[in-house]
Parts: structure tokens; sequence; C-alpha cells
């Protein structure tokens, strides 16, 4: 039976309720406002008085107002149909809603339960199989989906039967498997999953090998990602987080995008919305939006549902990854899922800790990021979850405690400067306080040695002295003057100038500039560098100023060209002139 | 607020603190307004019995057998076709000697438009002023704030904007006004012979601070009304969002809540994003366009509150008076509009976007010569130049008192350009440079 209880106290969102029963931490419970069923989560118990966070606005509640208990955590269905599904942070179907408006306590199915699904058995009877193996698939768009054995099964089945190739919905039975004890279990296209539990069912978890490609050069070329790897990009408002996130989103080489968008406008969730339908993707020729999951909590919607919606759109990533699948999670911004946390703990009277932030938030930062990863399945395939989060400083101050946990928590920093941001450079990825940890792994090396070329790291590590020497050659001369530092100040502060403005900055918004494939990138990068490496001479610093000046125009429009193109040539042609008049 | 027959009234109060009343009373909703001894209050707190309700005039003088009687139901408004042209409290009640609206009573700080059900906003706001069209142009749908010191005209250029821009309904949220400063909004929009597509809800100086708090629903509450309910395009000007969250830290201070950054509540940004998120373009045509005042503290955009407001809105518009050339600019490097790429370029002359980067690199470089100048060092010739153009761009462009449009201000942008540099100088994609260079 459920336990049930009745409403004692209320402040803003937190609500108390006097309960009959046992009740679970983060238990979900279902408080009954006349007829409206408002969810919400426990959070903290004491006695007979369970502390609920109500997912929902509790504007006229009452006390004595009834709940019940559900006996499960904040759980989601996962099947096929998540992908270019639009759902809220608590996996409610955004687009079968009715209305304008968000109606309190209108619940959608996530999943459609009545779409045939073309299935491909993968397993035979008398198989032994364990949670996650798979059993068949089917395909959603073009991506194979792979219906497993449900993660939350122990131990060792026997499949007794599968159902024959054909189509059924996500609810028919597919397949009876006997476990060790000879109880029967059936399987259908659908399983639940708690949100806030890491799904482990894969044999290990290596360290990430190989690097995943964006199209954005200021990460591909100077930072790269692992595939598997955790990056974050903290940067003032203004900075260009959400573009840089959508460039990745659109262009990066993934099998399933998921964007959380947690806590952020809505307008820009629209914009995904409007475009990504429309987009083609360059990989496999299919619309963006069908390799693409949106978890949309903006920051109007509930406060506490914010929270949830990060972890819900991790556990989609990691039933994808699961099937074998490369996952990109996005998530914007996980500030406001600290601040969502804060709020909490302010209400329940905990003691706070830095910024009034709860004392435990570097903890479930970390233990957040560390559900990514790129893993070895059971049976010998990779899958993997690449989460990129933004963080939204306060002031812009990067010593805040969220942007401070998450740099202990994740491997790549793109740190977003309010100064380059000013001079419209953008993106606004600051070449020198950024860091990509993976540029250390031998792995990661191995696989840029042979996916690029065999001294490519030597060169990014060269890149990145230019861009330093030139920042320090820029502050000299600020100092002392133009005729007041040598020749060479000026010389390495335009390099590291051509660097920054054919390599670094990259426009989003033109056709071919926003995105870069590996290949190109090489080409232009080892172009870049032949030049920081040829000396040429100069008679005064307007003369080395007007030189470079006249490099960076022709090779930005070789940036706007397609590439090898005859235009492309020619501007090529035109560059190798003038590199020939300089020396 | 009329009461109703057979209201029970409490006449036994618990606790008094400066802005909040307890009182013990049984089946009582939250977020319920009531009347404690004939002012406004609202329910912020249940524990068991004991009903902690917020009284938004203060609690100046109620005594411990003050009456309070329930109303059922939390701030609402009427809406109807009767608000245009009116003027009303922080509560909803008309202050233009006029008798109240009568029309559909809707609960104010209502539910979110679900974001599948919002469409992309696409149409353009023309302001006439350089420093916006061109440098961040505004789209319906879109919310952004001016961030300026209070000694600077925003309210002047907020109304200019208003009165410019072609929309259906403008709804004035005006927080901590001065006295002065409403009665120039009042004779701006009279002599503008645009009363009746006006609504106002004002709280002054005059009047206490916590019932500020209401102004900003209330204001919303009618703007989805005409623009969710009849498709009309609306344009909510919010003002001074600053004295909204002081007010907001007013309460929470007096809730014993413990304070974030800057003694702001923990939950400013949900608080503001309630708002500010409200601003919307509904695919029926119907938009919710909101542009608010920020007042900073001596430019600190660090702030807690212009920074929250930083990450919620679409932008925002940075007044600055240009020491130069003495006049009020929209400053080119901190304003910034996020939505201007839906429209600059598509809805503009294709070279919008070129000539807008280009123009504000080039004011950069200047300001680079500028520190050079100040520092003592020799300029370059390129310095000079840039110097010159900051001049002429300052004062042709961003200027807050320029009124073109803007197929003229990308001409005049040419034409400073072909002045002051050179072909390569600007950096510009070939094919646009090429075309508009000729007729410059």
């Amino acid at each position: 039976m459920k336990t049930r209880g009745k409403v004692k106290g209320i402040i803003a969102n937190l609500v108390t309720i006097e309960v009959d029963g046992p009740v679970s931490q983060n238990e979900i419970c279902y408080i009954d406002l006349d007829g409206t069923k408002l969810m919400a989560e426990v959070i903290k118990v004491t006695g007979k008085n369970v502390f609920v966070q109500v997912y929902e606005s509790t504007r006229g509640l009452k006390v004595d107002h009834e709940a019940e208990f559900q006996g499960h955590m904040l759980e989601v269905a996962l099947g096929p149909g998540i992908l270019s599904s639009n759902y809220d942070g608590l996996q409610n179907n955004l687009e079968t809603m009715k209305g304008v408006f968000l109606t309190r306590g209108e619940h959608t199915e996530p999943l459609d339960l009545d779409k045939l699904w073309k299935f491909t058995p993968m397993a035979k009877p008398g198989d032994r199989v364990i949670a996650a193996d798979w059993l068949g698939e089917v395909l959603e768009g073009w991506l194979s989906h792979k219906i497993m054995v449900p993660f939350a099964f122990k131990g060792e089945y026997t499949v007794k039967t599968i159902a024959p190739a054909g189509e059924y919905k996500v609810t028919d039975t597919l397949a009876v498997v006997t476990g060790e004890e000879g109880q029967e279990h059936t399987i259908t296209m659908m399983q639940k999953w708690p949100v806030k539990v890491a799904i482990t069912a894969y044999n290990d978890k290596p360290r990430p090998f190989r690097i995943m490609e964006t199209g954005v050069r200021t990460i591909d070329t100077f930072n790269p990602i692992a595939e598997g790897g955790t990056g974050f990009i903290p940067g003032p408002f203004g900075c260009g987080k959400t573009v840089l996130q959508h460039a990745i989103s659109k262009q990066a080489d993934a099998d399933v995008i998921i964007i959380a968008a947690c806590g952020e406008r809505a307008n820009e969730v629209v914009e995904t919305f409007t475009e990504f339908p429309e987009l083609i993707d360059p990989r496999t020729g299919r619309k963006l939006m069908e390799r693409t999951t949106i978890i949309c909590n903006t920051s109007n919607m509930p406060v506490a549902a914010r929270e949830a919606s990060v972890y819900t759109a991790m556990t989609i990533g990691e039933y994808y990854r699961s099937m074998g699948h490369k996952v990109l999670l996005l998530a914007d911004s996980t500030s406001r899922w600290a601040q969502a946390l804060r709020e909490m703990s302010n209400r329940m009277e905990e003691l706070p800790g830095a910024d009034a932030f709860p004392m435990d938030l570097p903890a479930i930062i970390s233990s957040f990021y560390a559900r990514a990863g790129i893993v070895n399945l059971n049976n010998g395939n990779t899958g993997s979850v690449t989460f990129i989060g933004t963080v939204s400083p306060a002031g812009g101050n990067l010593k805040e405690p969220v942007t401070e946990s998450t740099k202990k928590a994740a491997r790549c920093f793109y740190a977003l400067s309010q100064n380059r941001a000013d001079k419209k450079r953008y993106p606004a990825v600051d070449p020198i306080d950024s860091y990509s940890k993976y540029l250390e792994y031998p792995e990661i090396i191995e696989d840029l040695q042979k996916r690029i070329s065999p001294d490519w790291v030597e060169k990014v590590l060269k890149g990145k002295n230019i861009a330093l020497r030139g920042k320090e050659a820029y502050d000299q001369i600020n100092i002392l003057g133009d005729d007041g530092v040598p020749i060479d100040y000026h010389t390495r502060y335009w390099k590291s100038e051509l660097l920054d403005f054919i390599i670094l900055q990259q426009d989003a918004y033109d056709k071919i500039d926003q995105s870069t494939p590996l290949e190109r990138q090489k080409m232009m990068y080892e172009l870049v560098i032949d030049i920081c490496n040829t000396d040429f001479e100069f008679d005064g610093f307007e003369e080395c100023g007007n030189f470079y000046k006249k490099l960076i125009n022709i090779m930005r429009q070789m940036n706007y060209s397609e590439y090898k193109s005859t235009e492309f040539n020619n501007y090529l042609e035109q560059l190798n002139k003038e590199i020939g008049h300089g020396k | 607020m009329a009461s109703k027959a057979f209201q029970k009234i409490y006449t036994k109060l618990e606790a008094i603190s400066k802005a909040t009343i307890s009182l013990r009373a049984g089946g009582v909703a939250n977020e319920e307004l009531a009347s404690v001894a004939g002012r406004l209050a609202q329910v912020v707190k249940i524990k068991g019995d004991l009903v902690t309700l917020q009284v938004f005039e203060g609690t100046d003088g109620i005594a411990t057998n003050a009456e309070v009687v329930f109303f059922g139901e939390p701030p609402a408004l009427n809406v109807s076709e009767e608000l245009a042209g009116r003027f009303f409290n922080s509560y909803g009640q008309p202050i233009d000697n006029r008798p109240p609206v009568e029309g559909e009573r809707r609960y104010i700080g209502g539910p979110s438009v679900n974001p599948y059900r919002r469409k992309q906003p696409s149409e353009l706001i023309p302001t006439g002023i350089a420093g916006i069209d061109l440098n961040n142009t505004l789209v319906s749908g879109q919310k952004i704030p001016f961030f300026a010191d209070p000694d600077q005209p925003y309210n002047q250029v907020m109304a200019q904007v208003a009165l410019k821009a072609d929309v259906d309904k403008i709804i004035l949220g005006g927080m901590g006004l001065t006295n002065d400063d409403y009665l120039y909004f009042k004779q701006m929009f009279e002599n503008a012979g645009a009363l009746n597509k006006i609504i106002s809800f004002v709280n002054t100086t005059e009047q206490p601070p916590v019932e500020r708090l209401l102004i900003p629903d209330m204001a919303l509450t009618a703007a989805e009304y005409f623009a969710v309910d009849k498709n009309e395009k609306v344009l909510v000007l919010l003002t001074d969002m600053t004295l909204y969250a002081d007010a907001l830290s007013i309460v929470s201070n007096r809730m014993d809540q413990i304070p974030s950054k800057d003694s702001m509540p923990g939950s400013l940004y949900s608080d503001l994003a309630k708002i500010y998120e409200k601003a919307v373009q509904l695919p029926t045509g119907g938009s919710i366009t909101i542009i608010a005042v920020t007042t900073l503290s001596g430019g600190d955009i660090t702030h807690a509150i212009p920074d929250n407001t930083g990450y919620i809105t679409e932008g925002q518009l940075f007044l600055r008076t240009d020491t130069d050339t003495g006049k009020v600019i929209v400053d080119p490097f901190r304003s910034l509009s996020r939505l201007k790429q839906l429209v600059i370029g598509k809805k503009t002359r294709e070279d919008h976007n070129y000539v807008m980067n280009a123009a504000v690199r080039l004011y950069a470089d200047a300001a680079n010569a500028k520190t050079k100048l100040e520092n003592g060092f020799d300029l370059s010739d390129y310095d000079m130049r840039c110097l010159d153009y900051a001049k002429a761009y300052s004062n042709r462009l961003l200027a807050i008192d320029v009124n073109i449009n803007i197929t003229e201000m990308l001409d005049t942008a040419w034409e400073l350009f072909k002045k002051y540099f050179t072909k390569e100088e600007l950096s510009i994609k070939a094919e646009i440079l090429d075309k508009y260079w000729k007729t410059a």
C-alpha cells in the first residue's frame, strides 16, 4: 500500500508533509490540490514530517491537502522515440501538451505508445544475457536503437523466447527471459530508470583515447576535447557561451546530441526548435533534429525541475551510450542548476557554504561530471557520453564556487573572456587561460599523430607559445610605446594576431567559416605556423603591422571561401606572393 | 477588492515584524490575499495553523488585535479592452478618477508559455536610434534592459523608443518612479496622442516600496491579455528593475532568509527570470516585448542585480556619456542585442552585419589609440585616423539624439569608412566591400 500524508507547512515550493508510513529519500509524491496533481520530491525527513520540493507552483495549496507517495525516485522512460522529442525537465513531452501555457499538473507521456517500430531480433532463445545486453534493434530515424535487457536486472538470464522481426509498439512484449532461479521476466522496448543513479551496466571505463571533432577551430586545434571527455565553458553574459554551444551542437561528430537547456532563455531553445529541423548534418545527410533531444527547463519554468533536467539529460545520454553510440551532452547552464540547489538549501535553513551555496556543491558537481566517459560494453563495442557544460559565473568572476568546483571536475576549460568579447573576437575563448588536459594524454597524442600529422601536438604547443609571447609583447608595447620597443616585439605581437584572426576567431554566422573540418584546420594552421616560423625584414613597426594586416586580410578571405575552390586557391596564390615580397 | 459576506474575521495576531504579520488561521491557501487592518497582504508562509502574511504597505501602527480577512484568491486583475488608456496603482485599482475596469478576473503571475508553443522572434522594431538599430537591433518578443547610471536620461530614451515603435499597446510598469518622472511619462504619452494605446501601472516613490513587487506581474497580466487573447503586439516598459530587486531583498530579509551576493535573495535569478521570460512571440502574431531599466551604481555591472539581469535578458543597452563629444551614446562595446542576428541582413540590407562589426572594431582601435595618447606615446597615422573616425562615429551614429532609418545609418557608416580608412583596413568580405565601397 502506498504511503499517504497531509500538507502541514508551505514556504514557496518547500512543503512539509506529515506521513502515515515509510518514505524514502528522493521518493516522488503527488500532492492533490483540488484535483490537480503536483509532483514533488522528498528532500529531507525528520520523524513523521517529510520535506518535499514541489516541481510546480504551490499557489493555492492549503494545510491538510493530501499527498500520495509513489514508492520510486524520479524516473525517466527509456525507449525508441526519445530522439527528436522535446521534453521538460521531468520528461513530459512538450509537443503533446495542450494550450499555449504550461498548465500545472499536466503530465504527458514521454514516448509515443501507439507508434509501431520495426523490430529485428539480435538474440535467440537459449542465449545467456545480462543487463544492457542487446536483444534486438529498431530503427529510430537512421539510428540503430538497441532493445536491451533492462539495466535494473541483476545476474544472468537465459532468453526463453524472442519476438520475430515485425512491427511492435513500445509496450509489446519482445522477449521473455528466465532468471537463475527460474523466474520469468517479460521485456518490452521501454524501461524506466531513476535519473539520479548512474547506469553502470558496462564492462569498464577506459581513459578517453580519441578526440571528438567539433568543427570549432579554437577547440579542435588548440584545446581538443576527447570523445567521452568533459569540458566546461565559463563566461560572463554576452561573451557567446550559447552561440558556442550551439555551434558545437550543430557540427560535432556525434550520433546523438542531447541539449539540456537548464534555467536559460526560452528564445534560445526556440532557436533550436526552429533551426534544427531545417539543418542537415553534413556527415549523415540527415536532419539535425533526428539525432537531437532537447530537455528544456527554461528560467521561468519551476526551479526544482531545473535540477532534475540535467539528470534526466544525463540518464538519456547513458542509455544511448549503452547502445554503442557517441553521445554529446550539452548543459546550459550548470550555474542555474547550482542556484536551484541554493534556493532549496536556503529554504531548508541549512548552514550555507560560500556565496550561500550548499556545502556539498563540489561533490554534487563532480559526481555528475563523473557520469560522462567512454565505455567498453559487455559485447566489446564502445559507447561514449561527452559532456560540455556552461557556467555563468556571477559578475564574471571565475573565483566563484560553481566555476571552482567545476574546474576540479572537468578536463577541458574554455574560458570566455570579456575583453575578447568586447573586441568582438568570437568565439571569445581565451587562448592563454584555456586548456585541455587531453593534450597531455599519451593516448590522445597518439590519436592526433595518426589522424592529423606526426608533429601536430608540437605545433599546437608552439601556437600556444606564440599566443602567450604575443600577449607579453603587446603589454610591453602598451607600456613603452610603439617606438620604445624593438621591432621584434611588433613581429611577435603581429604573429599572435595572425594566429588569432585566422585560427582562433571564427564567424559562427558565415555559412562556410562556421564549421571547419579537421583536414582544413590542419592546412590553415600549418600555413599560419609556417608564416610564424619565417623571418621577415621590416624597416619600421608600421611596415611590420601593414604586412601582417595584409596577410590577415587574405587569409580571412580564404576562411570565407569554399575549401580548395578556385577562389580559395587564388587567395592562396596571392598569399604566397605577399609572403615572397616580405622575405 | 470588495469583501464578501460571511467571511471569517480574525483579530488576534501572534507576531508582527516590519513587513509581515503572523496569526493562527485555518483553511488558508498559499499566496492568497488578505486585508490586515484595511491594508493588503499576501500569504507567504504556512506552518500548521500559523500563517505569515506580507503586508505590502508595511506594518507601521498595526495592532495585535487588527482585523484580518482572507479573500480566498491570489492577486488578480480584471482584463478587457477597457484597460486601454487607463492608469492603475500596484493593486490594479484605478488612479485616474475613473470607474474600475469590468472584465474577466485573472490571477497575476500566471503560468509560463510552453516553449514549444513559442515562435522564433523575427520582426524588427526600429527606433531611429543608430546605437540601437545599427549595432543592437531590437526584435519583437525580445527582453532587453537599459543599463544606466541614475543621472542618465534613461526614462526619456525609453519613452522615445516606445513612441517610435510600431506596436498596438504600450504598457508602463513604473516602480519607484519619482512623481516627476510619472508625470513626464503621462505628458509624453498625451502629447504623442497615444494615450488610448497606453496602460500604466505605477508605484511612485511616495508609496511603500514592497507594493511595487506587484507591478511587473500586473503589467504582464495585462500584456498577456492583449498578446494572447487579442493577438496584439505589446511593448512593456519596466522602470526601474533595480528598485524592484531592492524590494525583494527587503522582504527576504524580513523573512530571515540567508542573503547571497550583494545582500540579494538567493532566488533573485528566478524571480527576475519569471518576469522577463514573459516576453514572447506567439505563432498567432501576438507578442510581448519588454524594455526595462536597471540602474547601476557607478557603472558596476558585476553587482548582483545587473549581473543576474544580464544572464536573463537578451542583451543590454548601455548608456554612457562620451567625453569626446559630450553626448549620451549607446556604448557599442558593452551593449548587445542577442536577437539581432535574426533580423540583420535579413530584414535589413545585406551589408548590415559586416558594417556593424567593422565599425565597432575600428572604434575599439580608436580606444586603444586613445590609451596610447593618454600614456604620452606617439600616435601612428592609423591611430590618428581612428581617433578622427571615433569622433564622427560617436556624433553621427552612436548618439541617442540621432534619428534616421537603418539604410541611412549604413550609408553613413560607409561614408565614414571611406573618409578615414583604406579598403584593407576594413577587413570585410570582398564581395560586400567591392559593392558598397564604390557608392559610398
